[in-house]
């Protein structure tokens, strides 16, 4: 009878971990390496998802339902402006659900006195709005009220949230006046700042009639924000150029401001994608490490190789003990490098006022990852250590 | 009594240019209850016997017979077997794991029979006594001196009471009361039934064996016979 030799799967632990209880440091910098290109992959992913969560959270907060329609450009690029009509065509198109035209007074400068040249407009513009316009950009108000019907008609302005600190209009006392283009306005409100209309933060805001009588505007549209249902946006979006201008719809230029926030996300991912590769190369080199280290383990104990061969174990004992060993040095790398990425990730979310948030899946793909890099990088070591005959490996020096 | 260890014409030849014929055509067999000692000077063939005796290696070509098992016919699996099971060897080098104390090295020697840690331990503090060394059970084995450190690679070998017992040079490492001790201890465990085979250059160790086996240039070149 031939007896086999054996090994307890509590006993190939403890025999696995005899190398990293006698060499503590060794096995620490090791576990670092790999922990290094973990912690990498793994904050990468925590601080990708919290900020695109956060920026998911504010194009839901703005609504990805607003869609603006304004002078186009016609066959030979130059501008076309909305015909008169186009206010009136939007608003009937079928899932318009409200919309508001403003019209940007060309060459009329905002000023904060009469003593300020001309040329130094600081970028603002004045701009023609209704009262509908506060409801459809689902505008704020941090000052005063917005324009309305009866207020329209009077020298009065409401001031974009970048025009009012331009201005140097801190709020509503001592009743602030600005001098547009050769007329006295009484500032009776300021703006929130709007994330998807921010040529309305630019814009001192005065009524159509206002702008007929004062600035000899013809009162049509060059720009008309429209909020269309949630879910027919797409179509609407398709209608409005036709609804606009039913004999050029291609000179109506037709946009969705929330596509600018929308594109950020995929900025964002292709940006995860370059980090995420040199998070891989991180974790290859850590797995090299492993590799390194495993080799020269192997070297210095060829000994105890020799020894335990001697004392009956096989070669699957002494190659299970040295992959095991590198395995569990990857796996400690693992969770090394996930709890560092969790705190990276934790750190810079509070700092930047995200929710942080750590996919699980991303831990678990990491932590699996880690394992594997340990595995592979422990496979040749192992195999050379069960190669090892036990008279060469007892015979020392 | 059966042999325990049985060689027959077996030799061995390393490869190179030319092939070293290590030991060429020994025949000898160990009964059980038996102190034999291997004598003869560097180059006879001592260490390839003791590696062919205890399993390490194989035979170029003959038979080696281990507790009636032909190693020659065995697979790496089943040799390994046979090692955990039915051979202790002691080294001139001791060869403890210096980390682990006293008791979990002479544990190891049950380690690859898959015996449960409380057994090995219970069974290593008993081989560690048998030895003179229960008060060093817990004591590093780096801490422990060379005598020592000799005693408790003996018990590591005796732990699993395999029915043979190899010792290299097991005095080769040590000062002459250690030597003197190990010697000893070898002397009463055989005395108390171990079957013991002695590989040595030394004179003194020889002459504390009953049987005497001189090799020269790859052959027995005398053999004082079986007493057993």
């Amino acid at each position: 009878m031939s007896l086999l030799p054996r090994l307890r799967v509590t006993d190939l632990l403890t025999v696995a971990t005899v190398g990293l209880r006698t060499r503590p440091a060794r096995a620490a910098l090791s576990v670092l390496g790999v922990g290094i290109g973990i912690a990498a992959l793994v904050a990468v992913l925590g601080i990708t998802r919290s900020s695109q969560s956060d920026l998911l959270a504010r194009i839901d907060r703005l609504g990805t339902n607003l869609l603006t329609v304004a002078d186009g450009q016609g066959p030979g690029g130059e501008e076309q402006p909305l015909p008169a009509t186009a206010a009136g065509g939007v608003s009937l198109t079928t899932g318009v659900l409200a919309s508001a035209p403003t019209a940007e007074l060309p060459g009329v400068t905002v000023r904060r006195t009469d003593r300020v040249p001309p040329a130094q407009s600081g970028g603002l513009a004045v701009r023609a709005a209704d009262a509908s316009l506060l409801a459809v950009l689902d505008g704020r108000l941090t000052h005063g009220t917005f324009l309305t019907e009866g207020t329209a008609r009077f020298p009065v302005t409401v001031l974009g949230h970048t025009a009012a600190q331009r201005l140097g209009v801190e709020d509503l006392s001592g009743d602030p006046r600005v001098f547009v283009a050769g007329h006295w306005y009484t500032v009776i409100g300021v703006l929130a700042p709007l994330d998807l209309a921010p040529e309305v933060d630019r814009s001192a805001l005065v009524g159509f009639a206002a702008a007929v009588r004062d600035f000899g505007h013809d009162g049509a549209a060059s720009r008309i924000y429209v909020r269309a249902r949630q879910d027919r946006t797409v179509e609407v979006a398709t209608m409005l150029a036709r609804a606009a201008n039913p004999e050029r719809p291609d000179e109506v230029a037709v946009s969705r401001p929330s596509d600018a926030l929308t594109a950020r996300l995929a900025v964002a991912d292709s940006g995860t994608a370059l980090f995420l590769g040199l998070g891989a190369v991180a974790l290859l080199v850590g797995g090299v490490g492993i590799a390194n280290m495993m080799v020269i383990a192997v070297l210095e104990r060829r000994t105890e190789i020799g020894l335990r061969r001697a004392l009956g174990a096989g070669r699957r004992h002494v190659a299970g003990q040295f992959l095991l060993e590198s395995l569990l040095l990857g796996a400690a790398g693992g969770v090394t490098g996930a709890l560092l990425g969790a705190a990276a990730t934790y750190a810079l979310a509070v700092q930047r006022g995200w929710q942080p948030l750590v996919p699980p899946s991303a831990v678990g793909l990491a932590l699996a990852a880690a394992c594997l890099v340990g595995a592979v990088a422990g496979l040749y070591p192992a195999l050379r250590a069960a190669r090892l005959t036990p008279t060469d490996a007892l015979r020392t020096g | 009594m059966n042999a325990v260890l049985e060689l027959r014409d077996a030799r061995k030849t390393y490869p190179g240019s030319p092939p070293v014929e290590s030991i060429r055509g020994v025949s000898l067999a160990v009964r059980g209850g038996e102190l034999a000692a291997v004598v003869g000077p560097s180059g006879s063939g001592k260490s390839t016997l003791l590696n062919l005796a205890t399993g390490l290696d194989r035979p170029t070509s003959g038979s080696v017979r281990i507790a009636g098992e032909p190693i020659e016919r065995l697979s790496d699996r089943r040799l390994a077997g046979l090692r955990a099971y039915r051979i202790g060897v002691v080294f001139q080098q001791f060869h403890l794991l210096p980390q682990l104390s006293a008791l979990d090295n002479v544990a190891t020697g049950l380690l690859y029979r898959g015996v449960p840690a409380g057994r090995r331990r219970a069974d290593a503090a008993e081989a560690l006594s048998r030895v003179g060394l229960a008060h060093r059970a817990h004591q590093r084995a780096r801490t422990l001196s060379g005598g020592e450190q000799q005693r408790v690679a003996i018990a590591r070998a005796l732990v699993g009471r395999p029915p043979i017992l190899f010792a290299d040079e097991p005095t080769g490492n040590l000062d002459s009361a250690n030597g003197a001790e190990v010697l000893g201890l070898l002397r009463r465990l055989n005395v108390e039934g171990t079957t013991i085979v002695v590989i040595t250059h030394s004179d003194e160790v020889a002459g504390a064996a009953r049987r005497k086996i001189t090799l020269r240039d790859g052959l027995v070149a005398h053999d004082t016979g079986s007493t057993a």
